[in-house]
C-alpha cells in the first residue's frame, strides 16, 4: 500500500488541492483570516463610530492628571495620573486578594479536616460552617461583615480601647505602626542567617535519621536558633525598631496603622466565603486517599497527626490543587465586589476614571487586561506547583 | 454588573452599527410610543420612586414634559434608574433617549462624551453636610476629617480641588451607590457628606433624624444641572432644548396649569405663539404639533409650578428659588423666546 503503483497515472488524489496537508493549511489560513478580519471589522467600526460621535478614544487619558482623591494603599492624590490611579487600584486588588487567599486556604484546610473529625461536635460545627457560607452569595457576606458587624462598632469618639494604643471603632482598627531604625537591616541579615542554619540542621537531622534511624527534634532546635540569634542581634543593635502611635485628633485617629472597615469586610468576607469551598475540596481530597493508606500508616506505628501530615495530605494534595486554583481565581475576581463597600479596588477606581474621561471602552479594556493578567499569573503558579507535587512514578 | 453590561452594550452598538450617521431619535420615540428617560436611582425631589414604584421629582417632570410635548400625554415615559457611573454609558449606547439625572454641565462632558446639554434646569453648587454634634460651622474647619462622596460624579473632583486649594488634609471615602454613601455617613463612618446642595437637602430628609445634621453655608463649586442628549441628533436636541425653554417661557408669560385654557383666548401675541393659537405653529419646526407647548403646561404647569411642586418651600426639601428664580425676579433662569 505504501509503495506507489509505478504504472498508475495521476489519480484525483494526487492533485494538489486534494492533498490533505495543503487542505488543512488552507482551512487554517481561512479561519485565521476570518477571525482577524471580524475583529478588525469590529475595531474599525468602533473607532469610526466613536470619532463620528465626537467621543474621545485612545489611551492618552492614562497620562493625564486625575483630579480626584481616593484612599488607596499606594500614595495617590489628585495630582496623580489616571494611569497611576488605576495602578493603585490594581495594587489594592492584589493586596486584598493575596490576604484573602491566605486566610481562605488556612481556614479551608482546618475546616476541611474538621469535617472528617471523629469528634461529633467539631464535625458538626465544620459542616454548619460550610453549609452556611457556601450557600450565601459573596456580596451578602461582604455586606454582612460591613453593615452587620463592622458598622455596628462604636463611633470613633467612643472607640473601644484595647490597651493604650489599639482601638476599635466604625472607622476601623487603629494600631501602632513599626518604624524601622537605621540598623534594622542587621536584624534582617541575622534572621535570614538563622533560617539558613535552621535549614542546615534539618537537613543534617534528616540525613542522620535516614542513616541511623535516630530522631532529632530539628523543629524545636531550628526555632530556638532563629529566636535566639535574631532576638540577640535585635537587642544588641540597640533599639532598631520604634513605633508610631495613633493619635486622636478632632475628627479622626491619625498615624499608626489603620485597617479600614471597607478592607476588613472584603477580606473577611472573601476569606470565610471561599474557605467553605476550599474545605469541601480538602475533604474530597482526603477522602480520595484510600483508607488502606491510613491503616497501613497506623500499622507502622505513626500517630494520627503524622499519618495526616506524612501520608494522607501529600497524596490528597494531588486531588486538591487543581480545583484549589479555581478558588484562588474566584477570590481574585470576587474582589471586584469591593464597589459595594467603597474599597478602592481596580473596578472602583476605574469607575471614577470612567466618569470624567467618559472612555468606557478603554477602561473596560484595562479592567479585562488586568484581571486576565492576574488570573494567568495565578494559573501558571498553581500549574507549576501542581507539576511539582505530581506523583513521581518509579 | 449593570455598568459592565452597559459598557459592553456600547462596545456592541459602536462595533456593530456600520458607520451611518445615526439620527431620528424623535421618529424612534414616536414609533415606540414612549420616551426612555434616565433618572436618579433615588434622590427625593429630583428623581425618586414612591411607595408604588412610580417615579416623581423635578427631573422626572422634565422627562414627562418631553413626553407631553410629543404625545400630549406626560405618562408616556419609561424610566431607567441610573447611578453616577452608569448614566453616561447608558446614554452613549442608546439605552436611553434622554438623561435628566441632576447632571452637571461641564466642558469635558459637553465635548468628549458625545453629548450635548439641552439647558440648565437647576443652578446648583457643591456643599457639605455634617453631624451637628461635631460643632462644625464652616467647611474650612473640616481639616483631617473623613468625607463621604459618591463615586463617578464631578463632586469627587470638586472636593479634591477645594481641599487642595485650601491646603487641607482629608480622608475621602468614595462609594458608588448614593444610598450606601448616605448610610456610611449616617453611621458615623464619615464626619461629613458632600454633594450638590439640592442633593444634600434631599439626603438630609432621608436620615433617621434630619435635625442631627446641618448643611454648611459654603458653596464650593458651580453645578449647573440639566438634561443631556447625544450630540449626533440635532432634531432631538432641539426638542429637548425647546421643552426646557417652554417651561421657563410659560412662567415668564404667566401661563399656568390652571389658566392655560383661558390663556387660549389671550390677545397677547407672545402667548398666542406659545400656545399655537391661530396660524402659529412653532411645533412644526421641531417635528411636533402646534399644541406642543400647550400640552406641556396643561400636563405639568410652568417651570415655577414644577419647581414648587417638587423642591419649593412647601415641600419637605424646602428649597427657596434663589438663583433659580426668573431673571426678572432676582434669579438667572431665562427662557429663550418662542418667536
Amino acid at each position: 500500500m505504501a509503495v506507489a503503483d509505478a504504472g498508475r497515472i495521476s489519480s484525483p488524489r494526487d492533485r494538489w488541492y486534494n492533498n490533505p496537508t495543503v487542505r488543512s493549511i488552507a482551512v487554517q489560513i481561512i479561519l485565521i483570516v476570518a477571525v482577524v478580519g471580524t475583529i478588525a471589522w469590529f475595531a474599525n467600526n468602533t473607532v469610526t463610530n466613536l470619532r463620528e460621535r465626537g467621543i474621545a478614544s485612545g489611551f492618552d487619558f492614562l497620562g493625564k492628571r486625575a483630579g480626584f482623591d481616593m484612599t488607596t494603599f499606594l500614595n495617590t492624590n489628585s495630582e496623580s495620573t489616571y494611569g497611576y490611579m488605576l495602578l493603585a487600584g490594581l495594587v489594592d486588588t492584589i493586596i486584598v486578594a493575596i490576604l484573602a487567599i491566605a486566610i481562605a486556604t488556612v481556614l479551608g484546610l482546618v475546616v476541611g479536616i474538621a469535617r472528617l473529625s471523629s469528634n461529633w461536635l467539631i464535625r458538626t460545627i465544620a459542616t454548619v460552617y460550610v453549609e452556611f457560607f457556601r450557600n450565601i452569595p459573596p456580596l451578602i457576606v461582604i455586606l454582612f461583615w460591613y453593615l452587620g458587624v463592622l458598622a455596628t462598632l462604636p463611633n470613633i469618639r467612643d472607640a473601644i480601647q484595647i490597651g493604650p494604643d489599639f482601638s476599635l471603632s466604625n472607622r476601623g482598627i487603629f494600631m501602632p505602626r513599626p518604624v524601622l531604625g537605621p540598623n534594622f537591616h542587621i536584624v534582617i541579615i541575622a534572621f535570614v542567617l538563622s533560617l539558613v542554619i535552621a535549614w542546615a540542621v534539618r537537613r543534617w537531622a534528616h540525613a542522620r535519621r535516614m542513616a541511623t534511624g535516630q530522631g532529632f527534634p530539628s523543629g524545636w532546635v531550628g526555632l530556638g536558633i532563629v529566636v535566639v540569634l535574631t532576638g540577640g542581634v535585635f537587642l544588641a543593635t540597640g533599639d532598631p525598631l520604634t513605633f508610631e502611635l495613633p493619635v486622636k485628633t478632632r475628627f479622626n485617629i491619625v498615624g499608626g496603622w489603620t485597617v479600614t472597615p471597607e478592607f476588613a469586610s472584603l477580606f473577611l468576607a472573601l476569606g470565610v466565603y471561599t474557605a467553605s469551598f476550599i474545605a469541601e475540596i480538602v475533604r474530597s481530597g482526603i477522602m480520595a486517599v484510600s483508607q488502606g493508606q491510613t491503616e497501613a500508616a497506623r500499622a507502622l506505628g505513626l500517630r494520627d497527626g503524622l499519618v495526616l501530615r506524612l501520608v494522607v495530605l501529600p497524596q490528597a494534595l494531588r486531588v486538591i490543587i487543581p480545583p484549589l486554583a479555581s478558588e484562588y481565581l474566584n477570590i481574585t475576581k470576587n474582589t471586584s465586589l469591593a464597589v459595594a463597600v467603597g474599597y478602592a479596588d481596580l473596578v472602583a477606581v476605574g469607575n471614577n476614571v470612567l466618569n470624567p474621561t467618559g472612555q468606557s471602552i478603554e477602561v473596560v479594556a484595562v479592567w479585562m487586561a488586568f484581571y486576565l493578567g492576574l488570573s494567568i499569573i495565578i494559573s501558571l503558579a498553581m500549574n507549576w506547583f501542581n507539576a511539582r507535587i505530581a506523583l513521581t512514578e518509579r | 454588573m449593570k455598568k459592565l453590561l452597559v459598557s459592553f452594550a456600547i462596545a456592541a452598538t459602536l462595533g456593530l452599527g456600520a458607520s451611518a450617521a445615526y439620527a431620528g431619535t424623535l421618529d424612534d420615540v414616536k414609533a415606540k410610543g414612549f420616551v426612555q428617560c434616565g433618572v436618579n436611582t433615588g434622590l427625593p425631589g429630583f428623581g425618586n420612586p414612591d411607595a408604588s414604584g412610580k417615579y416623581t421629582g423635578f427631573d422626572v417632570d422634565y422627562c414627562r414634559a418631553v413626553a407631553a410635548a410629543i404625545f400630549g400625554d406626560p405618562d408616556k415615559v419609561k424610566y431607567t434608574p441610573l447611578d453616577g457611573t452608569e448614566r453616561f454609558p447608558a446614554l452613549q449606547s442608546g439605552e436611553i433617549d434622554l438623561l435628566v439625572r441632576n447632571t452637571t454641565w461641564t466642558m469635558s462632558r459637553d465635548t468628549t462624551l458625545g453629548f450635548t446639554f439641552a439647558g440648565v434646569n437647576y443652578y446648583d453648587g457643591e456643599g457639605f453636610m455634617v453631624h451637628k454634634s461635631l460643632g462644625v460651622a464652616h467647611v474650612d474647619e473640616l481639616k483631617g476629617a473623613t468625607i463621604c462622596v459618591q463615586g463617578g460624579t464631578d463632586t469627587v473632583t470638586g472636593l479634591a480641588d477645594y481641599f487642595k486649594k485650601k491646603g487641607l488634609e482629608y480622608t475621602p471615602l468614595v462609594i458608588d451607590k448614593l444610598a450606601d454613601v448616605n448610610a456610611a455617613y449616617e453611621a458615623g463612618r464619615c464626619d461629613a457628606l458632600t454633594t450638590d446642595r439640592s442633593g444634600l437637602a434631599a439626603n438630609r430628609l432621608q436620615m433617621k433624624n434630619p435635625d442631627d445634621h446641618i448643611i454648611l453655608p459654603e458653596v464650593i463649586s458651580q453645578e449647573p444641572l440639566g438634561p443631556v442628549v447625544r450630540n449626533n441628533d440635532v432634531q432631538w436636541f432641539q426638542v429637548v432644548k425647546w421643552v426646557s425653554n417652554a417651561l421657563l417661557d410659560a412662567e415668564y408669560l404667566g401661563i399656568t396649569q390652571a389658566n392655560v385654557d383661558d390663556m387660549l383666548k389671550s390677545e397677547d401675541s407672545a402667548v398666542q405663539r406659545f400656545l399655537g393659537v391661530g396660524d402659529n405653529n412653532f411645533g412644526k419646526s421641531i417635528g411636533l404639533d402646534a399644541k406642543w407647548a400647550y400640552n406641556i403646561v396643561k400636563a405639568l404647569g410652568n417651570y415655577g409650578e414644577v419647581y414648587d411642586r417638587n423642591l419649593g418651600p412647601k415641600t419637605p426639601l424646602g428649597l427657596e428659588r434663589g438663583v433659580n428664580a426668573q431673571w426678572n425676579n432676582g434669579g438667572i433662569q431665562y427662557g429663550m423666546p418662542i418667536l
